[in-house]
């Protein structure tokens, strides 16, 4: 019997090689201008 | 380091170095609370065994096994070791703009952070040479980035359509000869949008804000005109209008809720029932107005949180599914750790101008001269200033470092720090942990959205 589902994988870990390119829009671009949430802004990097 | 809670029926697991997200059954859950600071050896050490008796000793073992070799896999208890990238912020260029059309409202919002329109300043309209000054700013400041964004923001930027007008027309012929890309986005309380302004955003922005709080009384008590008259009546079909012929591009009703209305699940609902399926609906960003979010209501809104995270639910099963911007996570991408650990790039990459050409770190600090960084006119800007924001990133936050959220709420608001903390190193206790709170929703409703529960 399992006792854990994981549901991803290191994904941080991962995208820290490619990342980092400054392509994607800053946070308080998207629709809030008030608080910074930058886990749900989308990745822009053409490589990924 | 991990973060373990219970909600909605799952016991979740979130490894914070590596990103992982584990769903586990009570005894792996009771185990990793014995568990603080990682797991021993291979073996479940007896003493743990005597304390958690209420479990068989095989089962235990078997679970400890488990999370023994999700440690192995570095997915539980991983460590870190991005400080290194920090280091790599001081030399971003700028390639974010937040162009204040217009010092001037229509509106007389009692929350508003632009007091009423004018910035605590005089009221005033940017002039098309001042616009195209920051334009031209901005492409010679974004160095080697090829997309560049730029927010039409005020006071209320259709006071000032015909300056946004041409700036985008400004910019598009630009594009073609620097090879950049403009990315256009407009905030607007509704208010002046007609057929012509409705086509024009729609073709032109990737993005639109649309401000309304949620249920008539609650969105006209806060946002009235001059008279006190309420906005409600005229906005709706106007933003009704304006998503209809969208035509799928990206929008948002956006409300900001305050200690008057903290059941906002239900001035969600009602947006949802006029037929919006994009909705932000935020914290007012203000102290000691009879209306001001306090440290005791937080268990309250927390509350409300979980409430609006059922609705969320209920809402994909009815097969009217909607966005709840605060809500959103893509645990399988998302932003590289990189963009999280260095923030909202206030002031380093992002910056504001007013209609005076002068350069705040972002909207919120315009008008608080302490932190202004330039102008435009003058051609002034303060690269000192814009060091500093550079290295406000996690780890020059003690707290944020310690903190379980830092790689989604990525050490919070440089302003509200500001403001309400006096040093940018400080996080803004409530803010933080509204922010958590979304976060543990979030996470539960990506879960929900990953198939079965049982583990
Ligand atoms: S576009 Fe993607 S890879 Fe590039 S900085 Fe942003 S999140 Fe990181
Ligand atoms: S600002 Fe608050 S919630 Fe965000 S990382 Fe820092 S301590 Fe955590
Ligand atoms: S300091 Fe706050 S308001 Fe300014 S850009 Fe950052 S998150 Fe947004």
């Amino acid at each position: 019997m399992s006792h854990v589902i994981t549901l991803n994988s290191a994904t941080l870990r991962e995208s820290a090689e490619k990342g980092g390119c400054g392509e994607c829009q800053a946070s308080c671009q998207s629709a809030c201008k008030t608080s910074c949430t930058v886990g749900n802004q989308v990745c822009e990097n053409e490589k990924n | 380091m991990i973060h373990k809670f219970k909600l909605k029926g799952h016991n979740i697991a979130l490894d914070v170095e590596s990103g992982a997200v584990h769903l586990v059954d009570d005894i792996c859950f009771d185990l990793l609370g014995e568990l603080e600071n990682g797991l021993p050896g291979e073996d479940c050490p007896q003493g743990i065994k005597d304390k958690l008796s209420q479990y068989g000793a095989a089962e235990l073992d078997e679970a400890y096994g488990e999370l023994y070799r999700l440690c192995s896999a570095g997915l539980l208890f991983s460590e870190g070791d991005y400080e290194k990238y920090a280091g790599t912020l001081i030399a971003s260029p700028i390639k974010s703009l937040c162009l204040n059309v217009a010092h001037d409202c229509n509106l007389r919002c009692q929350y508003c952070f632009a007091s009423t329109g004018d910035f605590e300043g005089a009221r005033s309209l940017m002039s098309l040479e001042t616009g195209k000054k920051a334009i031209d700013f901005l492409i010679e400041k974004s160095g080697g980035r090829k997309n560049l964004e730029t927010d039409f923001f005020g006071g209320e930027p259709l006071m000032n359509f015909a300056l946004v007008k041409e700036l985008v027309a400004y910019a598009r012929e630009k594009e073609a000869r620097t090879g950049k890309r403009f990315r256009f986005t407009i905030s607007t309380n509704g208010l002046l949008l007609n057929d012509e302004i409705i086509d024009f955003i729609n073709k032109e922005m990737s993005n639109v804000v649309l401000s309304i709080d949620g249920r008539k009384t609650v969105n006209d008590r806060m946002r009235g005109r001059i008279d006190k008259s309420g906005s409600y009546d005229s906005i709706v079909p106007k933003f009704k209008k304006l998503v209809q012929k969208r035509g799928g591009k990206e929008y948002y009703v956006r409300g900001t809720f305050t200690r008057r209305n903290l059941d906002f699940t239900e001035d969600v609902k009602h947006l949802h029932d006029l037929g919006f399926d994009r909705i932000s609906v935020e914290p007012v960003v203000s102290e000691g107005e009879e209306y001001s979010i306090t440290e005791g209501d937080i268990p309250e809104i927390c509350a409300e949180y979980e409430k609006l995270m059922d609705f969320v639910l209920e809402a994909d099963k009815s097969g009217k599914p909607f966005t709840f911007f605060h809500f959103m996570i893509d645990l399988n991408s998302g932003p590289c750790v990189i963009k999280r650990l260095k923030g909202c790039g206030c002031g380093n990459e992002y910056v504001a101008v007013t209609p005076e050409g002068d350069i705040y770190p972002c909207h919120q600090f315009v008008g608080a001269r302490e932190w202004k960084m330039g102008n435009l006119n003058d051609k002034s800007f303060d690269s000192g200033k814009k060091r500093e924001f550079a290295g406000n990133n996690i780890y020059s936050k003690p707290e944020c470092l310690k903190c379980w959220a830092k790689y989604y709420c990525s050490g919070g608001c440089a302003a509200n720090s500001a403001r309400y903390c006096q040093s940018l190193k400080k996080p803004y206790k409530i803010s933080c942990e509204l922010e958590k709170k979304r976060l543990e929703c979030a996470i539960v409703l990506a879960a929900e959205k990953a198939g079965p529960k049982e583990v």
